[in-house]
């Protein structure tokens, strides 16, 4: 129980960065866009006339303040929409290969064994290399190749229920397969899903921002974490802040995540603690 | 004896399954634009210039011919001409791998030393503040970004405190950083791995005999938990072999660090794909050796893995 007020500080971060991504617009002193070589690489706090830069400006005299905020924008929507892609993907592949069982399942199980035995990042990269970077190839690349974990642990559940005299009785009644596969069975694999797809969540946050540290994701001018400390490592001997704040935001909202999905999982799996 | 070598071989095949898989994928992810030459020309080619190519390449030929024709090569360890080097991709790789090696090596001997010892700790004395203290600890480690993390320690040790080099390979120093910002998160998944070895063990019936036998808690620890915790953990220290390969691409370029991972973002800027291509099968290859490696030496130290297949 004594678990209960850490998880609330928690899911109030949480709550607190989604909001900030949300209200980027209302909340960013200034246009995350807007250079000016007069301001370059201010320190935080500057104050030039009426304009105070709290987090200190980049190499490009932009606000970081504005730019973090409108960073955990593309944090999260990156990382929602590749979880939502490989999800569909992984679990539509994981309750076909659990129900009909025989060759489709090992077809399909082959190819999840392949697929994570390619270091994940490697996977990512040379795709991105291929395809070209940017927002829509990031959530492709991220979409497709994320779903077999979730093929994996879908697949297992599926197995699990499909013998169930429920299930069978559905069966006998006359109900299609994909009425059986929508209406009865994901239902009762949606709390592991969920486990797994918060796990993905925090995952993704730092695969978009470890690309676009790499060049590969997020393109200039657009303000992801991983590309401002990017170009904050090219001056980290003059301008630490360029670097520490996006990526204490960055551990922040991870550390935040698995938390939550540790939490999720002693919920739905008691055992597992 | 014959359930280990029937092991032994199924476990084999499906080694050479994954292998023959992670080249397929590799082969169609570099057709996944299209058409390749486009990825491999300079930038402001002819048409001419790209048909010749187009052709010399064989990416002309139908797509079956092209994949015999791709793993017959790879078969001859012939891993191509690199366009914008001038010299045979496979030596090219070849240079760096050391590199790589070097900083694998240390970052598993910062997790293996932080690691372990954090895990027994965090098993032995549960429910303490020392143990709360560690798995925060852990958790950082887990998430923390190595981009990050690489870039902190960048600005303490080497900016501020000026004791290590920020970049290059000059030095036996030079390797610190990297190695403490690479191991971070595998001396987390050691950690972990390690406490609940040695808890699942503290229960056995054997620690309660050496105790009533009067031995101390530490010594039956020392005696016989860490022999039997230790199978888990040598097997996890494989499968993260791999991983730290992987990693590596990441920290080498917040170093300069000239590892294969540096070589493969390189090659990216600078359109090298057959070069990037390579880094992605070799690094791959590796993990499916460990993976392999790991579930041959969890066989062999533990009889019971056997029997059970």
């Amino acid at each position: 129980m004594k678990h209960n007020r850490g998880i609330t500080l928690v899911l109030i971060l949480l709550a607190a960065f989604i909001l900030a991504a949300l209200a980027a617009p209302a909340l960013a002193p200034f246009d995350p866009l807007r250079q000016s070589l007069l301001l370059r690489l201010k320190p935080p706090g500057s104050l030039v006339g009426t304009r105070q830069f709290l987090l200190g400006t980049d190499d490009l005299g932009r606000d970081l303040l504005s730019r973090v905020l409108y960073g955990a924008r593309i944090s999260l929507l990156v990382a929602t929409t590749a979880v939502a892609v490989s999800l569909v993907v992984g679990i539509t592949l994981g309750l076909i290969a659990g129900w009909f069982r025989g060759w489709t399942a090992t077809l399909i199980m082959r190819l999840v064994d392949t697929m994570l035995s390619i270091p994940a990042i490697l996977l990512a990269i040379l795709t991105v290399a291929v395809l070209g970077p940017g927002f829509l190839n990031l959530v492709i690349v991220l979409g497709l190749t994320r779903w077999p974990r979730y093929t994996r642990v879908a697949y297992g559940q599926t197995l699990q229920i499909a013998n169930l005299p429920y299930i069978r009785a559905a069966e006998m009644a006359g109900a299609s397969t994909t009425r059986i596969l929508w209406r009865h069975i994901l239902p009762n694999i949606a709390g592991p899903m969920m486990v797994v797809a918060t796990s993905e969540f925090g995952l993704m946050i730092l695969f978009e921002a470890g690309l676009s540290f790499l060049g590969l994701g997020i393109q200039p001018p657009n303000p992801s974490w991983g590309a401002i400390m990017a170009a904050g490592r090219q001056y980290v001997e003059r301008a630490w802040w360029l670097t520490v704040f996006p990526g204490a935001c960055l551990f922040t909202l991870v550390v935040c995540v698995n938390l939550t999905g540790d939490w999720l999982r002693d919920k739905v799996d008691p055992r597992s603690r | 004896m014959g359930q280990l070598s029937s092991h032994l071989a199924s476990r084999l095949g499906q080694a050479l399954l994954a292998s023959f898989g992670v080249l397929t994928i590799v082969f169609f992810i570099m057709r996944l634009s299209g058409d390749p030459t486009l990825l491999l020309v300079p930038e402001g080619a002819t048409v001419e210039q790209i048909n010749q190519l187009r052709h010399q390449l064989g990416f002309d030929r139908p797509l079956g011919l092209q994949f015999l024709s791709y793993l017959g090569d790879l078969a001859r360890f012939d891993l191509g001409q690199s366009l914008v080097q001038r010299a045979p991709v496979l030596g090219i790789v070849a240079e760096r791998i050391p590199y790589t090696v070097a900083l694998a090596a240390g970052a598993l001997v910062v997790a293996l030393g932080i690691g372990i010892p954090a895990g027994i700790a965090m098993a032995l004395w549960r429910g303490s503040l020392l143990e709360r203290a560690l798995s925060g600890f852990v958790l950082a480690g887990q998430s923390l970004p190595t981009f990050w993390s690489g870039i902190l320690l960048i600005l303490l040790f080497g900016v501020t405190l000026g004791w290590l080099p920020t970049s290059g390979a000059d030095s036996l120093s030079a390797l610190v950083m990297p190695s403490i910002a690479l191991g971070a998160v595998t001396m987390s998944s050691f950690a972990r791995m390690t406490r609940i070895a040695v808890l699942d063990e503290l229960q056995s019936s054997y620690v309660t005999a050496a105790r009533a036998r009067g031995q101390s808690r530490l010594q039956a620890v020392r005696r016989h938990v860490l022999r039997n915790a230790a199978i888990p953990v040598v097997t996890i220290a494989a499968l993260e072999v791999g991983n730290l390969l992987a990693g590596a691409v990441i920290v080498e370029s917040v170093f300069a660090w000239p590892g294969i991972g540096q070589l493969a973002i390189q090659s990216i800027q600078s359109r090298d794909f057959l070069v990037v291509q390579a880094v992605v099968l070799f690094v791959s290859l590796v993990y499916v050796l460990t993976n392999l490696a790991a579930d041959l030496a969890y066989a062999a130290i533990d009889p019971r893995i056997r029997a059970a297949r």
